[in-house]
This record gives structure tokens, C-alpha cells and sequence, in this order.
């Protein structure tokens, strides 16, 4: 009971929610860079939703399984053929023993996620299935050949019609965020030039981070900030006035001011999003 | 002691506080109590982040940390008894730009790296990443303007008045003056890291 990989693109790597509760050791959580179409390849199948699933960068994916299996394919939206046959993508597909399994390239988004039911059962590190290629916790990237077994991580049968509904979006993105911790640390008009300009997602992206590109955000304030924790969707400013917007695998401290830390349903848009894609923000004030 | 909280996005807060003592003692006095809606608590140089199960539980973490007890002194970073020893090439790229802030020579960044003794004051930012105090000063160093994309796996940097080891190739924004071959984070070892906190340190200079 295996799904067996014959060919990749980029990069595949087994997620799931991840391992949280580490960061005092300096493990990040890491974990599915766009939760939300992992829960939802989850749920098509009736996997519990930190069931491992198989994140795959820019399609090219090719393997066939070694039994009866049910699967779904949800996140960037792609071509999938069973067996040389198109099926559907975000929905649950039957596949027979032997068949095999290909995903294109996505028409738009980064990452198409791959589900079985049961999830894939890899050894668990520090709790997670969750490969961080940064720090090598977790599973090494999936590689031409691999094995990876099925699990029975399931949460109950696989449901009918309306489990849900994919929507990596293409286009521009609006994306919701809270103010601060330190966005004290920048002048009025880094402030408002924050939301009322556009950034451009920049080539230098990973699963640790994407760069921002627009005009450089001044601080009202000279000196070094002292390290302090981080979280998926923070906004980091280096002192080029430049973002950098922390995903799934990011650092768990850094020592650059977060002027403002997006939503996190808001952060799996951005992990989809491809260089050159225009992102605005709108920002609320939090008090505690 | 006075502490500010600061939201960090939807689920999380920062502690704020105005130095390491204080940020010591609300750390552990957060470790002793277990709070509900706590994901996990992240100590650095003078914040605690804490990290909720959701947004609705924001609220309620925030008002039980306002209620902690800090009478207690925090017992933590306790030094050690053993130094560990820590052989380092000192041939990173900034160690000139380093030597050129500080206004004296590389040998000078070199002695005064090796001169002191070097305690580990918090874990972060990768696994196996410590963050040392020295002893005795003299290489406060700012960040670089903009962080490198890679810094090479071994690598022994400064920013602020820390010092620290990359554990594996990352991004990062440290002053590099040199490397190590030290195995920082092995998840077979208990612990996995070499550098926790309140392990003192003190850097050999390997021969050029």
C-alpha cells in the first residue's frame, strides 16, 4: 500500500499541519505552505486534516500506486490524467492498483497538493510528518523512486458531492493583516505607503519566505532591533526597506522589525503566488 | 515590572519587556504555568512570544499573562560547569568590514572573539542556533543592510552583541568572521543541540 514516484519536477515534499510547541529550541513549525487546500485534499478523501500529503512545486509529478486507492489533488490547478485518462481536480478520484498517477504544470498558483486516503504514513519527527528542507527536519524532498507508504489517518468515509471547492486565486491579491509588533518603528509615511502601494512578489521565494518588491519603507527610528520571535505571515523590514514576508518554514526568531503580521487563511494565497503577482494590504489595529 | 503586549497577527503576542533579567523570570513563570490556549512560548534577547491555538483564545492568554506570579527569580541560564571548546577558521567575508566598523584590525576581531567567555542566552532561530553573551564586550557589531539569501552551513557570525554558529546553510543578515566544523544539531543526540542555554563557550583559533 504505496504510492511509488517515477518522476518529479521541482521539488515534492511531504506536509502536513506541522510540529508546533519546539520554538523555544529554535524548530519552526513548517508544516503545508498553503494550509488551507491541504485541509481540503484532507477532507475530499476523509483524512483527519494533519494527515500528511504530498506538496508538489510547479507539477511534474508522476507515480502510480500499488493498490486501490482513493485520491484528490487540490491548490494550483492543474491537469491530471489517471491512467492516461483526465479526471477532476478537487474531487475525490478512485484509482486501481497499478494505475498511474500525473500531474501537470499549473495553469496558475505554486503548489498542487496531493492526498491518499489515510495520508502517507513517512516516519514522524518531533511529532510532524512535515519536511523542512531548510533546517532537514522531517522527511528529505521526495525523490524519483521513493516508496511512501499509506496510513490510516482518516477522520471517516469519503464524503459525497460539496466537500469543498478549490480557490487558489490568479491576479492580484488583497491580502488582510494586523498591524505591528513593531510598526512604531517606521514614519507615517512608510505606514501609509505600506497599504496604499502595491508590492510585487519578488523571483527570491521559498517555502521560508518571499521578498517584496516597491519603494523602500523608511524607519522613524535609527538602531538595531534585539532578536525576537516570529511567525508565519510576519512582514519583516531590513534596514533596505525592503519586506520579507515569513511562510511556512520560516525562522522562529530574526532580528529585523515585523511592521505588520498577515492573516493566516491570507498567507496560504501568498504561498501560491507566482513572482511578478501584485499584492496590496490592508491593515487593522489590534490592542491587547 | 512593566511589560508591554504586543499583538503579532491574529494568534500571537509579544511580551515586551526592558531587559534579559525580566525576560528570564516572565519565561519561566510562563513555563510554570500551563495556560490554556498556549501553543508555545518563543524567549528572545527581551520579549517572550506567545503563540495561541486561535484568535478567539488571544484574549484570555493575554489577561492570565497580565495575572502571572513573578515573585519568583527565574533559576534559568545557569552556567554549567564545563566550557565547551569550539575550534573556528576565522575567514568570513565581513571579518575586514567587521575589524573596519570596530576601527581596529582583523587579528584585534580575532583576539577579542577567543579573549572571552561566551554563554548561551537563548536558543532560536533555526534548530541548533544559539545566541552567546560574552563576557567582556568590544564586538557589537549592526546587522548587514540586507540579509544574505545563503549563508553557508559552520559559519560564525556577529550582530548586536551575540554571537552565534549556522547549524545549516539559511538566509541570514549576521556579520560572517569565520567557520566551524562543530556538529550543532544532531536529532539523534539528546539534546539535539550542542549550544542550549546557559552552555558557556569559548572559541580556539584553528592554524590559517
Amino acid at each position: 500500500m504505496s504510492l511509488v514516484v517515477k518522476a518529479l519536477g521541482p521539488l515534492a515534499l511531504v506536509e502536513d499541519l506541522g510540529r508546533p510547541g519546539y520554538g523555544h529550541l529554535g524548530v519552526c513549525p513548517s508544516g503545508a505552505a498553503d494550509r488551507a487546500s491541504h485541509r481540503l485534499a484532507n477532507t475530499l478523501v476523509g483524512n483527519a486534516e494533519d494527515a500528511a500529503t504530498v506538496e508538489v512545486l510547479l507539477g511534474g509529478l508522476r507515480a502510480s500506486v500499488t493498490t486501490e486507492a482513493v485520491i484528490a489533488l487540490t491548490g494550483a490547478p492543474a491537469a491530471v490524467n489517471v491512467a492516461g485518462r483526465p479526471v477532476a481536480f478537487g474531487e475525490a478520484v478512485h484509482v486501481r492498483a497499478g494505475d498511474d498517477i500525473a500531474v501537470g504544470a499549473p495553469t496558475h498558483g505554486l503548489r498542487t497538493y496531493l492526498a491518499v486516503r489515510g495520508g502517507f504514513a513517512v516516519a514522524p519527527v518531533l511529532g510532524s510528518r512535515s519536511s523542512d528542507p531548510t533546517t532537514g527536519l522531517g522527511p528529505a524532498p521526495v525523490t524519483v523512486g521513493d516508496e511512501l507508504p499509506f496510513g490510516d489517518d482518516t477522520a471517516g468515509d469519503v464524503p459525497g458531492v460539496d466537500a469543498g471547492t478549490a480557490f487558489v486565486r490568479s491576479g492580484d491579491l488583497l491580502l488582510r493583516a494586523v498591524w505591528g509588533p513593531r510598526d512604531h518603528w517606521f514614519t507615517d509615511e512608510a505606514r501609509t505607503a505600506f497599504t496604499a502601494k502595491a508590492w510585487e512578489v519578488s523571483a527570491e521565494g521559498d517555502r521560508v519566505g518571499v521578498r517584496l518588491l516597491g519603494s523602500a519603507l523608511e524607519r522613524s527610528r535609527v538602531g538595531e532591533l534585539a532578536s525576537e520571535g516570529l511567525v508565519r505571515g510576519a512582514i519583516q523590514v531590513p534596514a533596505n526597506g525592503q519586506p520579507i514576508v515569513f511562510l511556512a518554514d520560516h525562522p522562529t526568531t530574526g532580528g529585523y522589525p515585523v511592521i505588520a503580521v498577515i492573516r493566516d487563511e491570507d498567507v496560504d494565497h501568498l504561498a501560491q503566488a507566482r513572482p511578478g503577482t501584485r499584492v496590496r494590504f490592508v491593515c487593522e489595529r489590534r490592542t491587547l | 515590572m512593566t511589560f508591554e503586549l504586543r499583538p503579532v497577527g491574529e494568534r500571537a503576542f509579544l511580551i515586551d519587556l526592558t531587559d534579559a533579567q525580566e525576560r528570564r523570570r516572565v519565561d519561566a513563570a510562563l513555563r510554570r504555568t500551563s495556560i490554556d490556549g498556549v501553543v508555545e512560548q518563543v524567549a528572545a534577547a527581551t520579549t517572550v512570544l506567545v503563540r495561541c491555538t486561535d484568535p478567539d483564545a488571544v484574549a484570555g492568554v493575554a489577561a492570565a499573562v497580565r495575572a502571572l506570579d513573578l515573585t519568583e527569580e527565574a533559576h534559568g541560564n545557569e552556567a554549567t560547569s564545563d566550557v565547551v571548546e569550539l575550534r573556528v577558521r576565522y575567514d568570513g567575508e565581513d571579518l575586514d568590514w567587521v575589524a573596519e566598523h570596530l576601527g581596529i584590525d582583523a587579528d584585534e576581531v580575532v583576539s577579542r572573539h577567543t579573549g572571552q567567555l561566551w554563554t548561551v542566552e537563548f536558543a532560536g532561530f533555526m534548530p541548533g542556533f544559539g545566541y552567546l553573551i560574552g563576557s567582556d564586550g568590544g564586538l557589537t557589531v549592526p546587522r548587514r543592510e540586507s540579509p544574505r539569501t545563503r549563508i553557508p552551513a559552520g559559519s560564525v557570525a556577529l550582530a548586536g552583541d551575540f554571537t552565534g554558529l549556522y547549524p545549516r546553510s539559511s538566509p541570514g543578515g549576521w556579520q560572517l568572521i569565520g567557520t566551524s566544523d562543530v556538529d550543532l544539531w544532531n536529532a539523534d543526540r539528546t539534546p539535539p543541540a550542542l549550544l542550549v542555554p546557559g552552555t558557556r563557550v569559548r572559541f580556539v583559533e584553528e592554524d590559517r
